[in-house]
């Protein structure tokens, strides 16, 4: 049993998503798709710690062995991402009943957990597989079921979001389907370690430069990175708020291990930063990102807007630290997955309490939610410290690391520019404590109650681990480190 | 010569996937958009395809005396890709179908407009 946890991880939310429709009541069926999304997280810390004892587990699908079999590769890198996207996963579905009872009509609950599951199925195929073109097919599993979660918003626009993330996304998902065929074309293998063995001695052609700039730019529409994140503020901003949670913590890290991936296992460093320029390509677009996004995030009236913006902001933080091109900046990067999964699941996951209380997420709607709901708004502001970087937080372990990596480097003007980008984040983070602590409440507006406990619960365990894995960092720090300085190794 | 009819598939390939990328980028009309969505898609298959066939060898199926096979690997990735398509499309469509009902309009640039209009009213609301 222990032997096939690597294929269980995906499998299990896999099968899990059609047998839905033989339960239908909606009830049951959040109960099925919970019992599924925590045998994954359980799956993948058992992983995890396998990974961490014995080092990196290969699997052979089918007992066919690699290169001709497809081959489930899990290192540490992967374990840790598997961890954060099951774990938010399963946090998230926990108060998803309450929340879609109010913003999904009752016909279409079983079908938003047949998809919610399909697309937790398809982020953790991408970070299990060592098989590059059952990354593309997991890809389009997690995109096609994402479109269709958001298109369930109630917003009409919702529709549009939806539409315009799929032109989007099919083009990044082709870019990536271009590149994977001009390595497949080179090479003449689909596995990623036979792929990095084989690359080097077909690295100086121009095919292989030209299927590294198409992954790239591909994986990049994915990851929203600044300039081509216009998809993301309207997809997160109409889906249901329960979607936008899990999609805004876990999305974009699958992009980003992705780029982890194939930059530094299957291309190399020696070819990834020669290639191309893209240490002062990122650098640049990372910085642009921080700055802009969080400037217009400022100017925004939804709170899933602000959010949303500061989302593209905090994967400037990511590119920044991917851009130093060191051990040190790789695991800033790997930590701010990982915390920013956990602020930004804290953070919207108080967004589904008051899109639940108050029906709408306006800043100017939220006038006296300090008094009326407490908890919810004292998470915002945990979570917004932690957006921030206030010490005690997690927002405060990864920039610290960021400044490090960065003045290790001697660009102490980057370790300026990232305080910087935080001050940017007091004041959009400011304009909303403000509304709703220091304004008094609209006349006439009906007093809301506080949340449910079943939404209660998992926001405040979102923000315990906030200040959790602020203050205790050994295990998200030596994680990471451990599989910076693996990814690094592989090449020295 | 050669750069032409001795890759001529790749060229079949980059202008196909050209125009594809040009009718998305340039048309408004959202069914011309998924149109053009299909045609992009479709070069990077025949570009997988091509690259699978070996000089002088017949189709992938066995037989007495030949030794030269193309690749078949190839086609059955795309066979894979192919269905993706077939789902982004029926996805694309049924959105569109959607989009109709909530809009009553198909054209990118009126929905835009519609949107705007509604962040305007929902301002004006509000003062």
């Amino acid at each position: 049993m222990l032997v096939h946890l690597p294929i269980l991880q995906v499998i299990v939310p896999l099968i899990a998503a059609p047998a839905c429709l033989i339960l239908r009541r909606p009830k049951l069926v959040w109960l099925f798709a919970l019992l599924a999304s925590s045998l994954a997280f359980i799956i993948s810390m058992l992983l995890l710690q396998q990974v961490m004892a014995t080092g990196t587990i290969s699997y052979e699908l089918g007992g066919w062995s690699p290169p001709w079999g497809i081959e489930y590769r899990i290192d540490k890198l992967n374990a840790f991402i598997a961890l954060i996207i099951s774990g938010i996963s399963t946090v998230v579905l926990l108060a998803a009943q309450t929340s879609i009872e109010k913003e999904i009509p009752k016909d279409k609950q079983t079908l938003f957990y047949i998809l919610y599951l399909l697309s937790l199925t398809g982020m953790l195929g991408i970070v299990t597989t060592g098989d590059a073109f059952n990354v593309f097919v997991f890809l389009e599993i997690s995109s096609l079921s994402a479109y269709s979660l958001i298109a369930l918003g109630k917003d009409r626009r919702a529709l549009w979001a939806s539409f315009q993330y799929l032109i989007m996304g099919t083009i990044g998902a082709t870019f990536i389907l271009i590149g994977i065929g001009l390595m497949y074309q080179m090479t003449g293998t689909l596995n990623m370690a036979d792929l990095a063995e084989r690359l080097p001695a077909v690295a100086e052609t121009r095919t292989i430069t030209t299927a590294y700039v198409f992954f790239i730019v591909g994986v990049c529409l994915k990851l929203a990175l600044f300039p081509l994140h216009f998809w993301l503020p309207n997809a997160y901003a109409y889906a249901p708020s329960i979607v936008t949670a899990f999609f805004a913590a876990t999305s974009t890290k699958v992009a980003a291990y992705l780029l982890i991936r194939f930059t530094f296992s299957i291309f190399g460093i020696s070819f990834s930063f020669t290639a191309l320029p893209i240490e002062t390509m990122f650098l640049v677009m990372g910085l642009l990102g921080i700055f802009i996004a969080s400037t217009v995030a400022i100017y925004q009236d939804n709170i899933k807007h602000v959010f949303a913006y500061s989302s593209v902001a905090q994967v400037g933080y990511m590119i920044v630290g991917f851009s130093l091109s060191t051990p040190a900046g790789l695991t800033a990067m790997l930590l701010h997955m990982f915390n920013h999964a956990l602020m930004k699941g804290a953070l919207f996951m108080a967004l589904v309490a008051i899109m639940y209380r108050v029906g709408s997420s306006k800043i100017t709607d939220l006038q006296g939610l300090g008094r009326q709901m407490p908890l919810t708004m004292a998470a915002i502001v945990v979570g917004g410290l932690s957006l921030i970087g206030v010490p005690l937080t997690v927002g405060f372990v990864s920039k610290w690391y960021l400044v490090v990596a960065a003045i290790e480097k001697g660009w102490w003007w980057l370790a300026g520019l990232v305080l910087l980008g935080s001050l940017l984040a007091v004041i959009y983070v400011w304009r909303i404590v403000e509304t709703a602590y220091f304004k008094a409440p609209v006349l006439g507006q009906q007093p809301v109650k506080e949340a449910p406990m079943a939404i209660l619960v998992p926001v405040w365990l979102l923000v315990s681990a906030n200040v959790y894995f602020g203050i205790d960092t050994r295990l998200s720090v030596e994680i990471a480190a451990s599989a910076a300085k693996s990814l690094f190794g592989v090449v020295q | 010569m050669t750069m032409i009819l001795g890759l001529y598939n790749y060229w079949v390939v980059i202008v196909l996937m050209m125009i594809g990328f040009y009718i998305i980028i340039a048309h408004g009309h959202l069914i011309k958009k998924i149109v053009g969505l299909n045609i992009f898609q479709t070069s990077v298959f025949i570009f997988y395809i091509s690259v699978g066939k070996v000089e002088g060898a017949t189709a992938p199926i066995w037989q007495e005396g030949i030794i030269l096979y193309s690749n078949p690997l190839p086609h059955v990735l795309i066979l894979t890709a192919i269905v993706v398509g077939i789902a982004t499309t029926a996805l694309g469509l049924a959105l569109i179908i959607r989009i109709k009902e909530a809009y009553g309009s198909v054209d990118e640039d009126e929905i835009q407009t519609m949107d705007n209009q509604a962040m305007v009213n929902q301002d004006k609301e509000h003062q």
